[in-house]
Parts: structure tokens; C-alpha cells; sequence
């Protein structure tokens, strides 16, 4: 996405429900907060999952692009 | 009481997408920061078992026999075939990019989500604190999964 540049890059291509989300978490926890966090996903359901954790974890959603057979989703640590 | 912001999961089933579906919402709940239980109760050890061959009795022997436990173990609630629905189940999932249910366990341990074993159930089919996998934190009854349920927002029995 435009003017959104990843600390770090979270390939999570082929997996399927709850490794996406498994594997943000423990991602989310080595990172500091301001950081932004580039989850690479097919699994149609992260596409609801990656916002709904944001929203109950209260980092924020920067949004996604679909990137040829995959999304990009990007999450910043909160505060 | 500690703040409610917790997931208790009282596993009663062995059946492998049973567990599937408890490890499944215990990871999600954990990676959601919750504070998070499994209470393995009945059948649900079978989860936390590590396979080897358990009772004392001549029928505690039997049920460890035909029972017997440890994660890679155990078949579907439907479809099982003796044995082939596991193995078609297994298929199935691996094509489909889903993780195994060791893996998917381990997930659970690593984000922190607590294992419980429920010491009357363990009484009756005769499995010992060494027949469980090491992780698990405590043997305890009925008691301390209704403290944990109280403490918690979210609940399920699968």
C-alpha cells in the first residue's frame, strides 16, 4: 500500500485457519510498537480474521491489497 | 476475582476434529491475548496423552487398550472406518494447507494457553500424571475449572 513501508514481512501463503493468525500474534509480540507488520495470506478466511484480531487486540488495520493470488494485509503495533 | 478477559474450553471428546476444533479456538483466543484454559476432562486426555499403554486393573488395562491415547491417535467423530477416515481425514487436510493436530497443539503452548487435567477422570480410566505430555500444568477437579469458567468471558464444551 501507498506511503506504508513493512518492518517486517510475515508469509503465511498455503496456510489455513488459525496458523495466519498464530503465527501474527507471535510476530506482533517481538515487535515494537509503531511498527508495521505485512501479513501475506490466500486463506479466504484471514481476510475477516486479520481486522477482527486487530480490532479485539486494538492494534490498528491499515488495510490490504491483493498482490496476484494472495493479499496483503498490514497491521501496526499498538502503542 | 481476576479480570474477565479469559477462554475456558472444557474438552470432554477425544475425536480428532473435536480437538481440532478446541486447540483451533484455544491458539485463536491466545494469539488474541485472552487468558486461555483447556480443561481436559473423559476423553478430552486422550489429547494430552503421550500414547503409551496405561491402567493398573485388569479393566483399567482394557479401556487403555481400547482406548488408548496420544494425539496422532484418534479418528473422526463420523466417517472413521477403523481407522481409514483418520488416515482420509489427514489427507484431506495437508492438501488443504491445514496444519496437524501436534502442530496446532504445540501453537497452543507456545502462545501460553493453559492445560488442565481433570484428576477424577484420570482416577476412573487410570492414566498417571507421567502418561501426560509434560506441559501440563496442573492435575485438578471440578472446582477449578468453575473458578477458571467464572474468570472467564468466553466459554465452550466441545
Amino acid at each position: 500500500m501507498e506511503g506504508i513501508t513493512a518492518d517486517k514481512v510475515q508469509d503465511s501463503v498455503g496456510q489455513a485457519c488459525p496458523m495466519p493468525i498464530v503465527h501474527m500474534a507471535k510476530n506482533m509480540r517481538l515487535m515494537s510498537a509503531g511498527q508495521v507488520l505485512e501479513v501475506r495470506a490466500d486463506d479466504e478466511g484471514a481476510h475477516a480474521d486479520i481486522p477482527a484480531w486487530c480490532e479485539q487486540t486494538g492494534n490498528p488495520f491499515l488495510g490490504e491489497e491483493p498482490s496476484g493470488g494472495f493479499f496483503k494485509y498490514y497491521v501496526r503495533k499498538k502503542a | 476475582m481476576a479480570e474477565k478477559n479469559g477462554t475456558t474450553i472444557v474438552l470432554l471428546s477425544g475425536d480428532m476434529d473435536k480437538v481440532f476444533a478446541a486447540f483451533t479456538l484455544a491458539s485463536s483466543a491466545a494469539a488474541a491475548g485472552m487468558n486461555t484454559t483447556i480443561f481436559f476432562t473423559f476423553w478430552g486426555l486422550k489429547a494430552i496423552q503421550k500414547g503409551n499403554l496405561t491402567g493398573k486393573s485388569f479393566m483399567g488395562r482394557m479401556v487403555g487398550l481400547m482406548n488408548r491415547g496420544g494425539l496422532e491417535r484418534q479418528g473422526p467423530s463420523k466417517f472413521n472406518f477403523g481407522g481409514m477416515g483418520r488416515w482420509m481425514f489427514k489427507k484431506m487436510m495437508a492438501a488443504k494447507g491445514v496444519t496437524t493436530l501436534t502442530e496446532l497443539r504445540q501453537a497452543c503452548i507456545d502462545l501460553g494457553v493453559h492445560f488442565l487435567a481433570c484428576k477424577m477422570s484420570m482416577d476412573v480410566m487410570e492414566i498417571k500424571r507421567e502418561d501426560l505430555i509434560p506441559e501440563v500444568e496442573d492435575v485438578v477437579g471440578a472446582a477449578t475449572a468453575t473458578k477458571n469458567a467464572a474468570e472467564s468471558s468466553v466459554q465452550y464444551f466441545i
